[in-house]
């Protein structure tokens, strides 16, 4: 579904990617760990289409596609969805009116007749049960005033709703208390399935707990420099990143 | 046709004189007295020029050196489908037309023909003596020169539930032409009523409207006065708004400029009596050349009065902005609260906005704050709604909508908000769809 190569990217002079290798196939369940900084969020956002990082080598194809050369707009048309770090406010925008906006362009770009009011209130009434997503959250303007925790809740929400086929999750537990991690989780866990693919980027091991990953890629100075299976959060939990430092010295480690 | 000041000053004359001998005989000595005293007060004011603090940012050379002639009286068949049909007066170049104008009004309601009211004596206790044609040379040419407006008077204790519409439309003549609208409105004691008063034009043409409404709200009334003007580019549009409030009387002002090319607004308040609030909301939007200056001034005159004001501006292309919030708290005017605020977001490089609060505060025990902000789209906003599938100018329509609408959503008339929620939205997409 998604193969990133040899991806290099700046932001200004400052180099931050420094040439990742990354292939996600439906179905499978990634998480990316690594430390402040290490420029696993940059990443998710070059995925998404954020143009204030400038590409400077290697390609990302997504389905087959160039995903560099596509809009943000054209990558949530073609099934790709970022739950942001720090989910923006957009003051005078109800939530509903944004979410059926998006809804319906994304349901047109795809093909698919745009939903009226009475199937997508079925809908949404159907999505916000699972992530304790009240009424009146619905009614205020997104993310305007929301907790921390209501506004990873939706933008899980969102996803749900959206159905997205390549899911990437920016931290989405930082900030959560543990009612709501797991209902995120539970929300996350919901939408799995064999034609979706997800990266979970995460500074802890915590929400792994509840999103068991199929992969687990370590971030390191801009490059993945550890990739394994599961067990591989449950170390770096117990010896924390300043393992990585020193592993890297004794050279146990080498950049992939 | 473009002319030196100084013939510009004599054409004023001729206008003056010919008003003068025309409306002679049909007005009493109050009115007459009155003319040539704002005549006086403009002939010494001239036009202002920049170099004079209040109209630093708007040059009005362009208006000064047009020779304008008096609008000629001009019929229209029917109003545009677009215009109310609830209880309306209906002005066609500054003159009321009471063929398009409702034939009754609800109970405790007299509206009507100000040139037609006259006659009247009582009318000299309050015609011009709100709006300051001493200071504003723009008022005392309106004073001088006036053919007709409304005259609205609400009856003590009245609810009326409907709202008035004071239509105004300009039939542009083949040479540059003025009018001088002139509004009147009296609330009595404890009434209440909505009243709209709109600026627009049934075609395009160089047109200087200058506008002067009074109000004055009596010992708790509650007032909300709309001032919808959406007049071509071409238009000079120069319009003061006084209002006068007495003990515990409430004014919710809405003043929504979507037209005109070199736009000038006046909104004052004397809140004259404890208790007395009076909110002003102010949107305007301009692209293109288009010159909009607002300038605001509430005058807290007696203690425990309370001022809320909410100006924003949306500007694009090479339009300028003015906006100037005066505030000023006699001595004595305890417990005074006032709150204002300006936005503005400017769509283009090239659009600017000058905004300034302006507070005058002589009492001590009193609550001012002010806040302006001049800023450009959120990109972080643009970008989050682009993940969403949303396209780039449509993300941007909507945050751009989102702003302005913010002011539109304190208006009480259903309909009116409504209406202008669309226009708003169809102004923001010039290319439509």
């Amino acid at each position: 579904m998604l193969q990133i190569k040899n991806l290099k990217a700046k932001v200004g002079d400052k180099e931050i990617l420094k040439g990742i290798d990354l292939a996600v196939h439906a179905g499978q369940v990634h998480a990316i760990m690594g430390p402040n900084g290490s420029g696993k969020s940059t990443l998710a956002q070059i995925l998404a289409g954020r143009d204030v990082y400038e590409v400077t080598e290697g390609e990302v194809l997504y389905e087959g596609r160039n995903l560099l050369e596509m809009s943000p707009e054209e990558r949530a048309s073609a099934g790709i969805f970022l739950a942001f770090q720090y989910p923006v406010e957009i003051p005078g925008v109800s939530n509903m009116y944004f979410l059926k906006a998006a809804l319906n362009t994304l349901r047109k770009a795809r093909g698919l007749e745009e939903l009226d009011a009475m199937d997508f209130m079925e809908l949404v009434n159907q999505k916000r049960k699972l992530l304790g997503i009240d009424d009146a959250m619905l009614t205020r303007s997104v993310n305007e005033g929301f907790s921390g925790g209501e506004k990873k809740r939706n933008e899980i929400f969102q996803m749900a709703v959206l159905e997205p086929r390549l899911c990437i999750l920016d931290e989405t537990d930082s900030g959560l208390d543990i009612d709501a991690l797991k209902a995120v989780a539970a929300g996350v866990n919901a939408m799995r399935s064999p034609e979706r693919a997800m990266i979970i980027v995460t500074h802890y091991q915590r929400l792994l707990n509840y999103i068991v990953p199929d992969f687990v890629h370590v971030m390191y100075q801009g490059r993945i420099v550890l990739s394994g299976d599961k067990e591989l959060a449950l170390k770096l939990e117990e010896h924390g990143y300043a393992w990585l430092d020193e592993a890297l010295e004794r050279g146990e480690l080498v950049a992939v | 046709m473009a002319v030196g000041l100084k013939e510009a000053q004599d054409l004023w004359t001729g206008n003056f004189l010919e008003t003068e001998r025309r409306l002679r005989d049909r007005q009493p000595r109050w009115l007459r007295e009155l003319r040539a005293e704002a005549w006086e007060h403009f002939r010494n004011l001239g036009f202002p020029m920049t170099k004079h603090e209040e109209w630093k940012y708007t040059n009005v050379a362009p208006l000064a050196r047009t020779s304008f002639l008096p609008a000629p009286a001009a019929r229209l068949a029917a109003l545009p489908a677009t215009e109310p049909a609830g209880p309306r007066l209906v002005f066609i170049n500054g003159r009321f037309d009471p063929e398009l104008s409702s034939p009754s009004l609800p109970a405790g309601l007299r509206a009507g023909s100000l040139r037609e009211a006259l006659s009247r004596d009582d009318l000299a206790a309050h015609l011009a003596r709100y709006a300051r044609f001493d200071r504003q040379p723009f008022v005392a040419l309106n004073t001088a020169l006036f053919e007709d407006g409304a005259l609205v008077e609400i009856a003590r204790g009245t609810v009326i539930e409907q709202p008035l519409w004071l239509v105004h439309l300009a039939l542009p003549a083949p040479q540059p032409s003025v009018s001088h609208p002139r509004v009147l409105i009296l609330a009595g004691e404890q009434s209440q009523a909505s009243i709209i008063e709109t600026y627009a034009a049934a075609a395009d043409g160089v047109v200087f409207t200058n506008a002067v409404t009074e109000l004055a709200a009596a010992q708790d009334a509650v007032i909300e006065h709309y001032r919808i003007q959406q007049e071509p580019p071409s238009f000079y549009h120069i319009a003061t708004v006084q209002y006068y409030q007495g003990r515990g009387a409430s004014i919710l002002s809405h003043n929504v400029v979507f037209g005109g090319g070199l736009v000038r607004n006046d909104v004052n308040s004397v809140l004259h009596g404890e208790g007395a609030e009076c909110i002003l909301n102010g949107l305007y939007l301009a692209s293109g050349e288009q010159h909009v200056d607002n300038h605001t001034a509430l005058d807290h005159a007696q203690p425990h009065t309370s001022s809320r004001e909410f100006y924003k501006g949306v500007l694009d292309g090479k339009a300028t902005g003015v906006f100037n919030g005066k505030i000023i708290v006699r001595p004595g005017a305890q417990k005074t609260d006032a709150i204002q605020s300006n936005k503005n977001l400017l769509l283009s490089t090239e659009a600017s906005i000058n905004t300034k609060p302006q507070l005058e505060i002589y009492a001590d025990d009193v609550r001012c704050t002010h806040g302006a902000t001049v800023g450009q789209l959120d990109e972080e906003a643009v970008f989050y709604l682009r993940t969403r599938g949303i396209p780039r100018d449509t993300a941007r329509e909507l945050l751009t909508f989102a702003f302005a609408a913010d002011v539109l959503g304190r208006m009480k008339v259903t309909a009116v908000r409504e209406q202008l929620e669309r226009e708003l939205f169809r102004r923001l997409r010039p290319s439509g769809d």
